[in-house]
């Protein structure tokens, strides 16, 4: 329902406009920003942005998935994903900016 | 990690960059993140993970503690989804 999706792009324009740097320059430091948090993810540290939110890498278990056009059961295995706890801080930012109609 | 030791790794990367500067540009992201959000856009960062926002119908709740019903208001919760890449990285040792 979003109008627009930001990408990189805006991330380094934006970047370039507030802080005197190159557009190049501003591009490498969006990209550095992303590769630092990755690789912290990647050595099962978590990242917290305080009045952003936080990065929590969870250990899951294998289980027994289903495919659910089939049927068959199929052993999903033990992996490592990511999860995004966003903070209150943001929580609020949002509901403020998306329901104009304004709730507690 | 935290944004203060976050911003020190990228200023070791960037040894012409002044803390402040640097200091600046997490928060002109995360900033721009948030204001993206708020807006009720999408932010789509190939490779690493797109963040979105969802909206959570009202619902009638309950305290847990007193069992009183609560109306709950309709609400907006960001979320984020992380990209393939990103779930490559994760899970790179246990992959044989």
């Amino acid at each position: 329902m979003g109008a627009k999706t930001v990408t990189r792009a805006d991330l380094s324009e934006a970047v370039y406009q507030k802080v005197g740097l190159s557009r190049t320059e501003s591009a490498d430091l969006v990209e550095l920003f992303l590769q630092e948090i990755s690789t912290c993810l990647e050595n099962g540290e978590n990242v917290k942005l305080s009045s952003f939110g936080s990065f929590i890498v969870r250990d899951k278990n294998e289980r027994i998935g289903r495919n659910p056009k089939t049927g068959q059961e199929v052993p999903i295995a033990p992996r490592r994903v990511l999860v995004f706890k966003p903070s209150n801080v943001l929580k609020d930012k949002i509901n403020n900016g998306a329901l104009p109609g304004g709730n507690q | 990690m935290i944004k203060s030791e976050l911003v020190q790794r990228m200023v070791r990367a960037n040894p012409h960059l002044y803390q402040r500067d640097v200091e600046n540009i997490v928060n002109t992201i995360v900033d721009e993140i948030t204001a993206a959000l708020a807006d009720g856009n999408r932010v789509e960062l190939r490779g690493f993970g797109a963040f979105s926002v969802k909206n959570r119908p009202a619902r009638v709740g309950r305290n847990p503690r007193t069992g009183t019903t609560v109306k709950v208001d309709e609400k907006a919760v960001p979320f984020f989804k992380s990209g393939k890449e990103m779930r490559e990285r994760l899970n790179k040792d246990k992959k044989r």
